[in-house]
């Protein structure tokens, strides 16, 4: 499986899918992230692999 | 996914531009994207003294560096709001500030920058959240307080130093979200002052913000792929914040249409600019001393920071 971190919250995903698709599937704007994977930024048109660990780091902020 | 320019792997897609671009090549094209901004705006010279508004989060930082990579002399202002400990009303952010302080110092440290440090509690006697207390703005929160109080500074700081310029990390999703939120209530007179440029005053330093041009999400790309250290927690008081809610929904439209959010803002700045709104001359309150600090403000009489002290 793909696992997917946002802050505390954690997804998981079938392994072979696209980072865009698997966002989508759990309802995660691609506007409003950045996807790295050890530390290293990817682009929505990678497809994950089984053992995947993906952080998404949220781009908005207020105050 | 492949970089446009060279052909290797991508690490940032842009929709909106339908541009694919390396880390080598992203970190080229944002601090040349700034530069055009700057020039398209008119809004400093080479010549001009800048001071950059520093909170510790991405967006300055960011702006920090592009400017210093840019051959640009900037110096930065950190202002010190007092949100740490358990009067935050989530029980999080407990260090808030001191954190944000921390990496802002370290930061301007490790590049060797002249940093200003204004401690709100040490030079007014009470911390952001304290005056929110005694104060009517807000109603309770203190955001409110906590802008009116930037402000001040800001401008004290740059015209005590003698800065010409002040720059603050506003993004394409900050300015959106705020033009949103005067569209819906046709705020006619903020949406009048909103741009990238605010013009000086007696008294005022000129307002900028060079990355009004550029999404949020392609600042924070930028801020990791740099290693820019910042802090990723919220203030603990924008959590559930209208602006947060509006950058959201923007972010929906775009999902939907990409270039939606740049379109809005950018068709704003046309529509003003070919005379849908009246000039803000015109309709320009005259401008009067606070007799206590002597800044501009709209009414004869103290400010509202000063009558905020005076209480």
């Amino acid at each position: 499986m793909v696992k997917l971190i946002l802050r505390k919250q954690e997804y998981e995903v079938r392994p072979g899918m696209t980072l865009l698709d698997a966002l989508k599937k759990n309802n995660i704007l691609p506007e409003g992230v950045i996807c790295t994977r050890d530390s290293e930024l990817i682009a929505e048109d990678e497809i994950l692999k089984d053992g995947d660990v993906i952080k998404l780091i949220a781009a908005i902020s207020g105050g | 996914m492949k970089c446009r320019i060279c052909g290797q792997k991508a690490v940032v897609n842009m929709r909106q531009h339908k541009l694919a671009l390396c880390k080598d090549h992203y970190l080229e094209w944002i601090p040349e994207q700034t530069e055009r901004f700057i020039e398209k705006y008119k809004m400093f010279t080479r010549e001009e003294k800048v001071l950059v508004a520093v909170s510790g989060g991405k967006d300055s930082l960011s702006l920090w560096d592009i400017l210093q990579r840019l051959g640009v002399q900037a110096d930065g202002l950190y202002i010190c709001l007092g949100i740490d400990g358990p009067m935050s009303p989530t029980g999080e952010g407990l260090s808030y500030s001191s954190e944000s302080q921390r990496l802002t110092e370290k930061f301007a440290d490790e590049r060797s920058l002249k940093l200003h440090i204004v401690d709100v509690q040490k030079e007014y006697g009470a911390t952001i959240p304290q005056f929110a207390l005694k104060s009517h703005r807000g109603r309770g929160k203190p955001c409110s307080v906590c802008g009116l109080v930037k402000r001040h500074v800001m401008n004290r700081i740059a015209r005590d130093f003698g800065y010409d310029v002040l720059a603050t990390g506003h993004n394409l999703d900050d300015e959106a979200a705020v033009l949103f939120g005067n569209t819906l209530t046709w705020a006619g007179e903020y949406l009048l002052r909103q741009g990238p440029v605010l013009p000086g005053t007696p008294g005022l330093a000129r307002k900028v913000k060079p990355l009004c041009r550029i999404y949020e999400r392609e600042m924070l790309a930028y801020a990791l792929l740099r290693g820019i250290e910042y802090i990723y927690d919220e203030c603990p008081f924008s959590v559930g914040s209208t602006s947060i809610y509006y950058k959201q929904l923007l972010n929906r439209l775009e999902s939907d249409r990409p270039g939606a959010k740049q379109s809005f803002y950018l068709s704003f700045l046309e529509a003003r600019k070919s005379g849908l709104f009246a000039e803000r001359e015109e309709i320009q309150a005259e401008l009067h001393l606070c007799p206590k600090c002597g800044q501009p403000t709209s009414a004869p009489g103290l400010c509202s920071f000063c009558r905020m002290m005076s209480r």
